[in-house]
């Protein structure tokens, strides 16, 4: 069980929270070359990197306050190093 | 010799107070205080069951929950429990138990055949044996193995939650696992440094092993005193922690004291979710047997449990039991029953020489040094155990009543591990030890491989000043004494009894010699033995975790606890390389069988989940509405109780014909304002709302990344920067959740801000040709008429005096209005427009006639947006901007999900009209009955059209309008004719809604 420190809500059990994936990634541009766009969004939607160790997520907190969190989260030991809001980048 | 037997009453046994029980029928008598176990000793009971596989009997091998052996059923008021501990089962009066795994009684079972045939029921027997012909798995084979294998039998029905249990939550600065001497101490000091505290402790009472050694009575009762009373320290006792889950959560079951279960109503059990900042695992040790032939005997136990009998319950294991130990502290179970007066058949230590032997023999005890058990056979009831020098040569036999053994202990890691700790194979105990991280918390006492009671209290202590030095709470006082003590109520300071000098332990695992047959077992519970372990190295499995998936060993519920180690061990022998490459097998959650009744807690019945109620729902109640949950809602289906369709088509005519009135506060509703809001919800529809006018409506769809459809709804413009989206009711909290992500992540620029107000508002759909008749009577305010308000208008308005909205808008295909207001108010105004309708004799509709409305006219819900269907799939692709960025516009171009042959939207009506059609139907041609073209979605009889009507998902079906196919239902055995026809089988020219 993750307990994430919300920077609104304090420590907060995982249950709490929507896994919402790989925040490392950024959603690519639509209005590039449409084989290069299609390739992008292929690659943004079904791709996944399985990492060990550090990784960055989104959490969105559902059950509280409802904004989105960025973690450092280690997948083997699950530390998690940091927490910030999505919109405070 | 007489066996086992009550000498005297023990430090838990009351002899004032005698219980009585039965056990297979028999009438006993224990004391209170008693463990079944203990009681059934008392009354001269060693066996107490039947094994798992072989059907060989078995007595009791232990005193506490790593009991593998006496699993009993226990027959109470709401039926028959099986698998409980005899070793940690409180006795209780009137206690009715049964052994398990025997047929047709303990004492002969036919299915010990299974024994003497065993050599041919190896490891992976079941795997290899039963694999042709295929059918016969199911019918034969597994029917035959599920008769003959297993423990206890659950009844096939259980009383409505028999054993209720409920959950609480705990917080602590440090949970101190283990309430033995190393966990009191910690505790006490931890206490003293301000610390918030939990111990948990297993058994039903705190001391570990002090409560075997009289001269530590003074220090526990002084220190257990001193943490009663302490502020910050919370001891629970019989209280197990099942698993640790990361970041301090841990989970632990504890059972109630009769008392208590009086006291709360027949509650049983406490599952505590307990959330600590560290953890300090003063867990002990467990004692592990030593694997030789006949290890299994009834009679055979180990050597701390016939200490704990001993010293807790005043039960004697044997009148002249022999010992069999390879580890100076296994000895005191010898000097304690020599104190006792118990006599000793003797001795047999692998060790030439120890320290404790020589104490044995000056005691005038003979002890056999260098010397091992070899084989053990039952003569009556007696046992028979053969002695063998170290270099396998004979050494002679004794006769015993019991033969006690100790093959070493293992520090009680499991939880430690679960966290991350990592294990360190440790020669001078003959074990390993784990390492946990700091920032974690701390292993103390024997669970950190110490041995000696003194040594564990001050391990515990130096453990707590880790850990509070960790949280910046160092010792206040500064040159404390490095030593730990107690004060008891006196004020007196209790010195830590010495610990005696002792030899180390020798390693010794299994005794093998050339003379002695039999099975020698690694695992009692499961029945696996040491041939077994060998067996699977040589067939490959050479790995501890495949090891122990081939033979089972350490998979049945006591987790391998007391033989775990050993066969590591044999398989690290059988590999030819050292124990701690080996390792051993990853222990999981839980530490214990749980009840599922104890995991749910109160969560159960109508508790299991919230159930949301409309505002409305005892005016629907009142007028005698059938509810049915959609998600946690509860929503009318039909105004009625009555079974069939009737109800359902009344209501719908009425909206068809004149007018009705259904509920539809369920709707998700977001608010959305901002600056950009109208750019935001361009980004999230696939069609453009920028455009939409204030004060006008428009029907939206949402796509997901990969180009398929989400969610569908109507969102109308309120003010320049103000919208409000309605979702549908099952997709509510996902498309908010959607929304939200892709604010914040991907348009974090965009300055809007999203509020959900679903369940602010109650809101109504007023349905029907003259349902402008009876919005105009509640309705001020508001100009209604046709040009005024047209079809896709939206508004503020006052509706029966209360501030409100108006939305033009319609899922029926009729002329129709939504009306919203605050919800407090939804009663007044429903009251109010029911009144204004009785002239036209308004009808409330329920989901029901809801569906067969939108069926009608070719509006899709949850049945055709099922996560599978593209927009263009259900004629939607016109709906699609040519301009700009939206979610999923990338993907939904890509060729698959445009092909012609794809599943299309269309309508189904029988060719017969008497038929009905049913939802999952397939469709098929009448000459390739074989291939399935697609299915029905929905059906529904027609409302106004004759006969009933569907909507279908068909390859290619847009292109098969005209077409006739079957649509066959195999579950029904029903077949019938269908004529493929448009989605929009009622007004296509959407006249009606204009109106």
């Amino acid at each position: 069980m993750l307990r994430i420190q919300c920077p609104w809500c304090g420590e907060r059990d995982e249950t709490e929270f929507r896994y919402r994936g790989d925040a490392s990634r950024s959603r690519p541009d639509a209005g590039a070359d449409a084989d290069a766009a299609m390739a992008a969004f292929t690659a943004y939607t079904y791709e996944r990197a399985n990492p060990r160790g550090w990784h960055q997520e989104w959490w969105l907190h559902v059950g509280g306050c409802r904004r989105l969190l960025r973690l450092t989260r280690d997948t083997q030991s699950h530390e998690i190093r940091s927490v910030t809001a999505a919109m405070e980048r | 010799m007489r066996g086992p037997h009550r000498l005297t009453s023990g430090l838990l046994t009351d002899a004032a107070q005698p219980l009585g029980f039965r056990f297979d029928g028999q009438r006993m008598s224990g004391l209170a205080g008693d463990t079944l176990a203990s009681a059934l000793l008392a009354n001269g009971r060693m066996l107490v069951g039947r094994s798992f596989k072989y059907h060989r009997p078995r007595g009791i091998v232990t005193a506490g929950p790593e009991e593998p052996c006496a699993l009993v059923d226990v027959i109470g008021a709401d039926g028959r429990e099986p698998n409980r501990l005899a070793t940690t089962l409180t006795l209780e009066e009137g206690l009715v138990a049964e052994s398990q795994n025997r047929w047709p009684s303990l004492r002969f079972d036919a299915r010990s055949l299974s024994d003497l045939v065993s050599r041919f029921l190896p490891a992976g027997f079941y795997y290899k044996t039963f694999m042709t012909p295929g059918w016969a798995w199911e019918r034969v084979y597994e029917p035959l193995i599920r008769r003959a294998a297993g423990l206890g039998r659950l009844d096939a029905s259980v009383g409505a939650h028999a054993t209720p249990a409920e959950t609480l939550h705990e917080h602590a600065d440090v949970l101190v696992v283990g309430g033995g001497v190393a966990g009191l101490a910690a505790a006490q000091r931890l206490g003293e440094r301000g610390l918030r505290v939990v111990l948990a402790e297993q058994d039903a009472l705190l001391g570990g092993g002090t409560l075997l050694d009289a001269r530590w009575d003074a220090w526990r009762q002084g220190t257990c005193d001193a943490l009663a009373v302490a502020a910050k320290v919370r001891c629970l006792a019989h209280t197990t922690v099942l698993g640790a889950y990361g970041h301090g959560v841990f989970g632990a079951l504890q059972v109630l004291p009769p008392a208590e279960t009086l006291q709360f109503g027949g509650l049983r059990e406490r599952l505590r979710i307990i959330r600590a900042r560290r953890v300090l695992f003063a867990t002990g040790a467990v004692e592990r047997l030593i694997a030789f032939p006949g290890n299994d005997t009834p009679g055979v136990m180990l050597a701390g449990a016939a200490l704990s009998y001993l010293r807790r319950y005043g039960v004697a294991a044997g009148t002249r039991p022999a010992f069999f130990l390879n580890s100076d502290q296994a000895y005191d179970t010898l000097f304690a029953f020599a104190a006792a007066g118990i006599g000793c058949a003797g001795v047999i230590d692998p060790r030439p020489q120890s320290l404790a032997a020589d104490r044995a023999r000056a005691a005038g005890i003979e002890v056999h040094g260098g010397s091992v058990v070899e084989a053990v056979r039952a003569r009556g009831t007696a046992l028979r155990v053969r002695i063998a020098r170290l270099d396998g040569r004979a050494a002679g036999a004794l006769v015993a009543d019991g033969l006690l053994i100790s093959g070493g202990y293992c520090p009680q890691t499991a939880l430690a591990v679960q966290l991350g700790a990592s294990l360190h194979w440790q020669e001078s105990i003959a074990a390993f030890r784990a390492r946990l991280a700091p920032a974690i918390g701390q292993l103390a006492g024997s669970a950190r491989g110490v041995s000696g009671l003194a040594a564990a209290a001050r391990d515990g202590a130096a453990a707590a000043d880790a850990i509070a030095a960790d949280l910046d709470r160092p010792a206040q006082i500064v040159g404390t004494t490095a030593d730990i003590a107690a004060v008891d109520a006196g004020a007196r300071v209790l010195r830590l009894p010495e610990d005696p000098d002792v030899t180390p332990i020798a390693a010794l695992w299994e005794v093998r010699t050339a003379r002695a047959r039999g099975k020698a077992f690694v695992d009692l519970q499961n029945d696996v033995t040491s041939a077994d372990v060998r067996l699977a190295q040589r067939e490959g499995y050479e790995h501890v975790e495949h090891m122990k998936r081939y033979t089972t060993h350490g998979m049945a519920t006591d987790q391998g606890r007391i033989g775990g180690l050993v066969g590591s061990a044999v398989l690290a022998q059988a590999r030819g390389v050292a124990l701690s490459e080996v390792g051993r097998s990853k222990p999981r959650p839980f530490a214990q069988p749980v009840a599922f009744a104890a995991l749910a807690g109160g969560e159960v019945g109508q508790h299991l989940k919230p159930r949301r109620r409309v505002p409305l729902h005892d005016r629907h109640q009142a007028a005698g509405a059938s509810f049915v949950p959609t998600g946690l809602w509860m929503r009318p289906l039909v105004y009625s109780r009555q079974p069939g369709w009737e109800p359902v088509l009344r209501e719908a005519r009425a909206v068809r014909r004149s007018v009705g009135i259904t509920d539809v506060s369920t709707l998700g509703k977001i608010d959305v304002q901002g600056p950009d809001a109208a750019q935001f919800l361009d980004f999230i529809y696939a069609n453009t709302f920028s455009t939409l006018a204030v004060g006008r409506a428009r029907y939206g769809i949402m796509l997901r990344e990969d180009g398929m459809l989400l969610d569908d709804g109507t969102t109308a413009r309120l003010g320049p920067q103000h919208f409000i989206v309605t979702t549908t009711t099952a997709n509510a909290a996902a498309v908010l959740e959607h929304m939200e992500f892709h604010l914040q992540a991907v348009c974090p620029q965009f300055d809007v801000v999203l509020t959900d107000v679903g369940d602010q508002w109650g809101q109504f759909a007023i349905a029907g040709p003259r349902s402008r008749e009876v919005v105009a009577a509640v309705v001020s305010d508001l100009e209604l008429s046709n040009q005024a308000f047209p079809f896709m208008a939206a508004g503020a308005a006052i509706i029966a005096g209360i501030a409100g909205r108006v939305f033009r808008i319609s899922f029926s295909g009729e002329l129709a209005y939504e009306l919203a207001v605050p919800a407090r108010h939804a009663p007044a105004v429903w009251q109010a427009l029911l009144a204004a309708g009785a002239p036209c004799g308004i009808e409330a509709y329920g989901l029901d006639a809801l569906n067969s409305l939108r069926i009608e006219k070719g509006h899709v819900t949850g049945a055709e947006l099922n996560g599978n269907t593209s927009a263009d799939d259900l004629g939607f692709t016109r709906m699609l901007k040519r301009q700009g960025d939206f979610i999923g516009r990338v993907l939904s171009q890509r060729a698959g999900m445009t092909a012609p042959d794809r599943l299309q939207l269309v309508g189904v009506r029988p060719l017969d009209t008497s038929q009905r059609l049913r939802n999952g139907a397939h469709l098929v041609a009448r000459e390739a009955r074989s291939t399935s073209l697609g299915y029905i979605t929905s059906s529904t009889p027609g409302v106004e059209l004759d006969g009933w009507v569907g909507l279908a998902l068909l390859a290619g079906g847009r292109q098969c309008v005209g077409r006739q196919l079957l649509g066959v239902s195999p579950l029904h055995d029903e077949q019938v004719e269908l004529r493929i026809v448009s989605p929009h089988m009622l007004d296509p020219e959407n006249a009606r809604v204009r109106a």
